[in-house]
């Protein structure tokens, strides 16, 4: 079995582009991505599908919906309110969203599952108070073509003359900022200890455990 | 941070190292897979040359997409039936164990692993589905993952992971008529909210969940989730040993029983186990809950009153505000009387033996109401076998409902049993968000089994405990 080496994993220290407001607390998994776009056996050409329930009505005329709208076409920081993601485990939501163009999302906070969706494509989700996000969605509302800058390791955002604090998990941080989000390679190298740490637990049968490469 | 809890035993047991990122790296013990979030793992396997490390401690079902009624192959659609055949050639390929419907083993992916026993206390277990939750009934440490991690999990057996804090949920008391383990549960997520358990693992606890069986716990344990736990669990005892015994792993092994339950028994949280957070709740003041929004934790007791959204936290109001408009119900008023459309029975939550059992004595000896179009789908094909031979298809049957072959159905509508329309369901399914059901203008009313069962007779959500059970000849 070839090594795993090969793939190249990006550090993701600093991400930059103009803004879309996405507002709304609880927006789920089924909102992003509604379950009848996920009978595909790949994730390419899910981009088109993001928020589609909230983007088209039953005979697919637009909403009124950000990722409709012609100023945020070129956005790739999302700005969201809290509890973003909850729900269902589909990592086709964060895919969906990268694929339309997403590549870091800032908000008040996020479900669990999705968020560590979002870190194994290298995608931060870093989070600030209420009252700041909800400025930031006003001032990205305000200017659709303005970049704002996240710098991860140093957990701040600039946007126009303002620089403000926000919040990277601990572990979020160090896998974006380190390029070791992508963990197969790293897992991988360990995989004598992970043989030990199987053979130690009475549930495991031995002949479950493969044999050292 | 928390210390003696079955969390703090079962991470230990199965973490490999610390990674550089700060995260764990936990051995996985089971990896149970389905055809939904799998093909693209696979997929990435492939890309990078890597073979599946642990196939034999790997377990395939297929459940979103199956269709419930006509299950020829090939299916009618034929995205299904790529995904389907995507999922025979992954598992053929890597060797992994598959409970196809051929097998008589097939159904929703958390009934079909609790069944056959491979669902055991002291497990960790991954599956690319949030509801994986459900198995920590049975004191396993046990959530849901994405594809990407699916395929760390299959290169490697092991997932990289956060610890998170636990918090003890203490359920005291006793249940009273017409109240269930769902109820337990949405009342839990109204309270705490449905982010509440962002960053906990959930132990349930006290007499209430003491006395549930291991389907009232499944159920509970299941929907942790919606209240944003990752993972939830119940310690071991008596009931969990009990059922484990009977299931196929321990018929084949029995010697295993024996060899593993010290394990079980040592992993069990200590008394004087400190948690980061306790609550308790009153059994006693629990009555059956029902939903009247599109967030789970948008429930209320069936004789209470729809809030008003202003007397809620302000971070709730808009969300409320936006559900009631959906759901076309007025702050003040009751849920009974809602009327329905559908009545779903069925989902990872609510689709065991004794689910559909307290159902039937419901439903027996009554009919669906006309404007009710009622479903029954069993969690797993040994479930319908079981159902069929105890005479509950008949019930159900001659009542009017339809009666389906297992799979996730209507929960989340991934086939084609979907809501129409505006259509309005009672549901015993575990999410009502906007365009769950198959619909987007459809509208989910989430309750336990025996209120999905005098919904579909009244055609409005009713109040069981008004509906007196009649007795069902094969109890």
């Amino acid at each position: 079995m070839s090594g795993t080496d090969d793939v190249e994993i990006p550090e993701v220290d600093y991400v930059s582009g103009s803004g879309v407001p996405i507002r709304g607390n609880d927006i789920d998994t089924d909102q992003i991505i509604p379950a009848r776009f996920m009978k595909v056996v790949t994730f390419d050409g899910l981009g088109e599908f993001a928020f589609f329930d909230l983007r088209f009505d039953e005979d697919d005329n637009q909403k009124d919906h950000p990722f409709n709208e012609e100023r945020f076409q070129d956005s790739s920081v999302m700005v969201v309110n809290s509890n973003f993601g909850c729900g269902s485990s589909r990592e086709h939501a964060p895919q969906a969203l990268m694929r339309w163009g997403i590549d870091a999302v800032i908000g008040e906070s996020f479900a669990e599952i999705f968020a560590g969706n979002c870190l194994a494509l290298g995608i931060p989700t870093v989070t600030a108070d209420s009252e700041t996000i909800q400025a930031l969605q006003n001032w990205v509302d305000d200017h659709p073509d303005e970049e704002l800058e996240i710098d991860v390791e140093a957990e701040t955002v600039s946007y126009g003359s303002e620089t403000i604090d926000v919040t990277v998990d601990d572990a979020q941080r160090k896998a974006l900022v380190d390029g070791v989000w992508d963990t197969t390679a790293l897992m991988k190298s360990n995989a004598g200890a992970v043989r030990d740490t199987a053979r130690e637990l009475p549930y495991v049968d031995s002949e479950a455990i493969p044999e050292a490469e | 941070m928390s210390e003696g809890t079955l969390y703090d035993k079962v991470w230990d047991r199965h973490k490999v190292t610390t990674l550089p990122t700060g995260q764990d790296q936990l051995f996985v013990g089971l990896h149970l897979i389905h055809e939904v979030t799998s093909p693209q793992a696979f997929g990435m396997l492939r890309e990078r040359d890597l073979e599946v490390a642990y196939p034999e401690l790997t377990h395939a079902t297929v459940d979103h997409i199956i269709p419930t009624a006509d299950q020829s192959r090939p299916y009618d659609e034929d995205a299904a039936e790529e995904m389907m055949s995507e999922l025979e050639e992954n598992v053929r390929e890597a060797g992994i164990e598959f409970s196809d419907p051929n097998s008589g083993d097939q159904g929703i992916v958390h009934v079909v692993g609790p069944e056959q026993g491979l669902t055991q206390p002291g497990k960790t277990i991954v599956c690319g589905d949030s509801h994986t939750s459900t198995h920590g009934a049975f004191g396993a440490l046990a959530f849901g993952i994405g594809t990407s991690q699916i395929r760390d999990v299959l290169a490697t057996g092991t997932l990289a992971f956060e610890k998170q804090k636990v918090r003890k949920i203490e359920v005291e008391g006793e249940l009273g008529d017409g109240v269930e383990a769902k109820d337990v549960i949405l009342e839990i997520i109204r309270r705490l909210g449905t982010e509440g358990g962002v960053g906990y693992v959930y132990e349930y606890a006290g007499s209430a969940i003491e006395d549930l069986g291991m389907e009232g716990r499944m159920s509970i344990c299941n929907m942790s989730i919606e209240g944003g736990a990752r993972a939830g669990y119940v310690n071991p005892d008596e009931t969990t040993y009990e059922w484990l015994e009977e299931t196929d792993y321990f018929q084949e092994n029995p010697e295993k029983f024996d060899e593993l339950k010290p394990y079980w028994e040592s992993i069990r949280s200590d008394d004087d186990a400190e948690y980061d957070d306790v609550v308790t709740i009153d059994a006693d003041e629990l009555e059956p809950v029902v939903t009247w929004g599109t967030t789970p934790g948008q429930g209320i007791g069936i004789t209470d009153s729809i809030p008003e959204p202003e007397e809620l936290p302000a971070d709730k109001q808009d969300t409320a505000r936006r559900a009631q408009e959906h759901m076309r119900v007025e702050p003040g008023e009751t849920m009974e009387g809602y009327d329905i459309d559908v009545a779903f029975l069925g989902s990872c939550t609510n689709a065991r033996l004794p689910d559909l059992r307290r159902a039937a004595r419901i439903v027996e000896g009554r009919e669906v109401h006309d404007d009710v179009r009622a479903l029954v789908v069993p969690g797993s094909q040994r479930v319908q076998k079981t159902a069929e031979e105890e005479g509950l298809k008949d019930v159900f049957e001659e009542a009017g409902f339809e009666w389906r072959n297992a799979g996730c159905s209507m929960c989340l509508g991934m086939n084609e049993d979907q809501l129409e329309g505006d259509e309005a369901c009672a549901s015993s399914s575990n999410r009502n968000f906007v365009g769950r059901q198959g619909s987007k203008d459809g509208r989910t009313v989430l309750m336990n089994p025996r209120m999905v069962a005098a919904a579909a007779i009244t055609g409005e959500v009713s109040d069981v405990r008004e509906l007196p059970e009649a007795e069902v000849a094969a109890q």
